[in-house]
C-alpha cells in the first residue's frame, strides 16, 4: 500500500492536505481532502449580546467578512423581529452583498485559476503562475486588480469600513449612501461592466474550446443546493432554499429558513475536522449537495439582469437546459455571477432610496434566528439563540465550503482515479490537476474550520509500512 | 518629502495581531500632510494601486518571534509572487506592483513584537501595548526628520 499526501493545496484559500492511497498495483484505493485544523468561534460568541454578533463574526474570516456580517445581521433581524426592512436598508445590505461578490471573484479568477485556463493544467509551473499572467496578459492581470479595488470600495462605503464594518445592525443598516459616494462608483461603472463581460468571455470560451477535456475532469452527477428569490430568480441576498437533484428535479424548495435544520444534517467523520452537510431526506449516503456558483446557476429558473441572463441560456444549453455537472464549469458560472453582480450594482446605484434616511425597524423579540445568505462560495448559515438577558446562548454556522466538502472529495477521488492511478512516479502536473480541481470551488478552508494557520507544500508517496518512498515539494 | 503610505495590518480580533491597525489607528490623525494611512485585516492584491501612487510603503504588522521592541528594515521586491485572497506577504505585494504598474517605490516593514495570538479578544497584551508606542515614536521620529 502507498500513501501520496498533498499539503497543503496551493492556491486555495486557508490549508488542507489531500493523501491518495495505492495498493500495490499503483490503482487508487482511497483519497481524501482532509482538513486538519479545529472549529471554536462557535463557543467564542457564546455570552456576548446578540447585536454584537454581526460585527463579531468578521473576525471569522478576513476575506468574506461582509458575508458573516450579513448572514448575521439577517439572523439578527429575526430575533428583534425585524421582518421587513426598509427599502434603504436591504438595498445598501444588497450594494455591499453585491460589492463582495465582485470583489471576491475577480480575485478568484484573474489572479488564482487563470494561470490554468490561460496556459493549461500541464503547462510549464514557471510560466503557470501569476507572473505568466502578468507577462502574458498585462492587461488581465490590472483589470483583477482593479475590479477588486472597485469592490473593496462598495464594502468600505456601505460597510463604513475595512475593518470590523458595523454598517448591518439588527433591523436595518446605520448609514446610507450619500450623492456624492454614489457618483464616485457611477463614473467607473460603466469600465467595470466591460471588464466583467471580457472576464465571462474567457471563462465561456475556455470552456467551449476545451469541452471534450475538462466534461469528465473531476466531474460527477450531485445534488445542488441555493437559494432563489420566491419567483425563482437568482439572488445572493435573500431568498429560499431551493435543491434539486442531478436532473433537476426539486427536491425541497422554499422551506422554512427558520428551520433550515429539519432538512440540512452534518455528518462528522473522525479524519476532519470539517463537517459533511446532507440533505436528511436523503441521507448522508447520497444526500451530499454542491453550492456556489455552479449550484446557483443550475437552482435558479433566471437571472433578472439582462447580459448575466443571456449567458445563463447559454451556459445551460451546453447540458441542453439540465443541471451542468462538470466541475471545471464553476469558472464560467462563477464569472457569469460576477457579470451579474456588476449588473445589480449599476441597478442599486441609480435607485433613489439608497439616500434615503429611514434605515432601521424592529419588531416581536425572539429568541432564536437563521440568516441565510449567498457568499461567494455559496450558501451561508447562521443560526443563534438568545436569551432574556439578550446574550447569545447557542450558534451554529454551516459556511459554504463546508457544504461542498463531499464534492470536493469527490473531485479529488475522480482526478486521482483516471488520472494518477497506475502511475508510480507522481509529477508535478499530476500534483496540480488534483488541486485544480479542487481550486474551481474556490474552497475556503480557514474559514470552514473558524481557524488560520501555515503548511509547507508536501507530497509524498508511502509504502506500504509508511515509509517514504518518494517526496516532491512546491515550497 | 517623500510621499508616504503606511498600511497596518492584522486582526484586531486576535489580541495582539491587532497591533498593525492599532498603530495606523495613531497615526491616522491628519498631522502628517505627506502620510497615507490604511488598514486592514491582512495585505491583499489591490494594495498594489494604491503602493503605485506612492515613494514609500511601511508596513507595520505583528511579529510573534522578533526581538522586542520593534524592528524596521527596507525589503526588496520579491522575484517570484506567491499569493491567495488570504494572505500575500510585503516582499510579494511590492514585486506585485512593481510587475504590475512599473512602480517601485522605497519599502519597508516595521514589524512589532506580539505574544498572545491564540484566542478571540479585542485587546492588546500590556507588552505589545508598550512596544507599539516605542514603535509608534520612532516612526513619529522618521516621519518629521524625513529619514524613510
Amino acid at each position: 500500500m502507498k500513501k501520496i499526501v498533498i499539503e497543503p493545496v496551493t492556491r486555495v484559500e486557508g490549508h488542507g492536505k489531500v493523501t491518495i492511497q495505492l495498493d500495490d498495483n499503483n490503482k487508487v484505493t482511497q483519497s481524501r481532502l482532509h482538513i486538519v485544523e479545529f472549529r471554536g468561534f462557535e463557543r467564542f460568541i457564546l455570552g456576548r449580546p446578540y447585536w454584537e454578533v454581526p460585527v463579531l463574526v468578521q473576525r471569522l474570516c478576513g476575506i468574506c467578512p461582509v458575508s458573516h456580517h450579513l448572514a448575521a445581521a439577517k439572523a439578527m433581524d429575526v430575533i428583534v423581529g425585524a421582518d421587513k426592512l426598509t427599502p434603504t436598508a436591504e438595498k445598501m445590505r444588497r450594494l455591499m452583498h453585491y460589492g463582495q461578490m465582485l470583489q471576491s471573484h475577480a480575485l478568484h479568477f484573474f489572479h488564482l485559476c487563470s494561470p490554468d485556463l490561460l496556459f493549461g493544467f500541464d503547462a510549464d509551473p514557471a510560466i503557470r503562475n501569476v507572473i505568466g499572467v502578468i507577462e502574458k496578459h498585462p492587461d488581465l492581470a490590472v483589470q483583477g486588480v482593479m475590479l477588486r479595488k472597485y469592490g473593496q470600495e462598495l464594502i468600505k462605503a456601505t460597510a463604513g469600513k475595512k475593518i470590523h464594518g458595523t454598517g448591518a445592525i439588527p433591523g436595518g443598516i446605520n448609514k446610507n449612501l450619500s450623492i456624492e459616494e454614489r457618483d464616485n462608483f457611477l463614473k467607473d461603472i460603466e469600465q467595470i461592466l466591460e471588464w466583467s463581460r471580457g472576464a465571462l468571455k474567457i471563462a465561456k470560451d475556455y470552456t467551449i474550446d476545451n469541452l471534450d477535456k475538462i466534461a469528465s475532469f473531476g466531474s460527477f452527477d450531485s445534488n445542488h443546493l441555493g437559494i432563489v428569490r420566491k419567483d425563482g430568480a437568482m439572488d445572493f441576498y435573500d431568498g429560499g432554499v431551493r435543491a434539486i437533484d442531478k436532473d433537476g428535479n426539486k427536491i425541497f424548495d422554499h422551506l422554512d429558513n427558520q428551520k433550515y435544520h429539519h432538512y440540512i444534517a452534518e455528518e462528522v467523520k473522525s479524519w476532519s475536522y470539517m463537517k459533511f452537510p446532507f440533505i436528511r431526506e436523503i441521507g448522508h449516503e447520497n444526500g451530499w449537495y454542491r453550492v456556489g456558483p455552479l449550484a446557483r446557476v443550475n437552482v435558479c429558473d433566471y437571472i433578472d439582469t439582462p447580459e448575466a441572463e443571456a449567458a445563463r441560456k447559454e451556459f445551460m444549453a451546453v447540458t441542453d437546459n439540465k443541471p451542468n455537472n462538470i466541475t471545471m464549469a464553476y469558472h464560467w458560472a462563477r464569472m457569469i455571477e460576477m457579470l451579474h453582480s456588476v449588473e445589480v450594482i449599476k441597478s442599486l446605484l441609480n435607485d433613489d432610496d439608497l439616500q434615503g434616511n429611514d434605515l432601521v425597524v424592529s419588531g416581536e423579540r425572539r429568541n432564536e434566528g437563521v440568516g441565510i445568505i449567498e457568499a461567494p462560495r455559496g450558501t451561508l448559515f447562521h443560526h443563534y439563540q438568545v436569551n432574556d438577558n439578550d446574550q447569545i446562548t447557542m450558534a451554529n454556522l454551516i459556511v459554504s465550503t463546508t457544504s461542498n466538502n463531499e464534492p470536493m472529495n469527490q473531485a479529488v477521488k475522480k482526478v486521482a482515479e483516471e488520472r494518477i492511478s497506475g502511475k508510480p512516479e507522481i509529477t508535478e502536473p499530476l500534483m496540480n490537476e488534483v488541486e485544480v480541481a479542487i481550486r474551481a470551488y474556490d474552497p475556503c478552508l480557514s474559514c470552514a474550520t473558524h481557524a488560520l494557520g501555515k503548511m509547507p507544500l508536501k507530497f509524498e508517496l508511502l509504502d506500504n509500512d509508511g515509509h517514504i518512498i518518494q517526496t516532491e515539494s512546491r515550497n | 518629502m517623500s510621499n508616504i503610505l503606511l498600511i497596518g495590518y492584522g486582526n484586531p480580533g486576535r489580541l495582539d495581531d491587532g497591533l498593525g491597525p492599532a498603530l495606523a489607528e495613531l497615526f491616522n490623525n491628519g498631522n502628517y500632510p505627506n502620510l497615507t494611512v490604511e488598514s486592514n485585516y491582512q495585505l491583499t492584491v489591490e494594495d498594489a494601486i494604491e503602493i503605485s501612487k506612492h515613494d514609500t510603503v511601511i508596513f507595520a504588522d505583528a511579529d510573534v518571534s522578533c526581538s522586542k521592541p520593534f524592528y524596521f528594515k527596507k525589503i526588496e521586491p520579491a522575484e517570484e509572487i506567491k499569493f491567495s485572497s488570504h494572505s500575500i506577504t510585503p516582499e510579494n505585494l511590492i514585486g506585485l506592483t512593481l510587475k504590475l504598474f512599473n512602480r517601485k517605490p522605497e519599502a519597508y516593514i516595521l514589524g512589532i513584537r506580539g505574544y498572545d495570538f491564540n484566542s478571540y479578544s479585542e485587546a492588546l497584551s500590556e507588552q505589545a501595548e508598550a512596544n507599539l508606542f516605542k514603535a509608534a515614536n520612532f516612526l513619529k521620529y522618521c516621519i518629521k526628520k524625513n529619514t524613510v
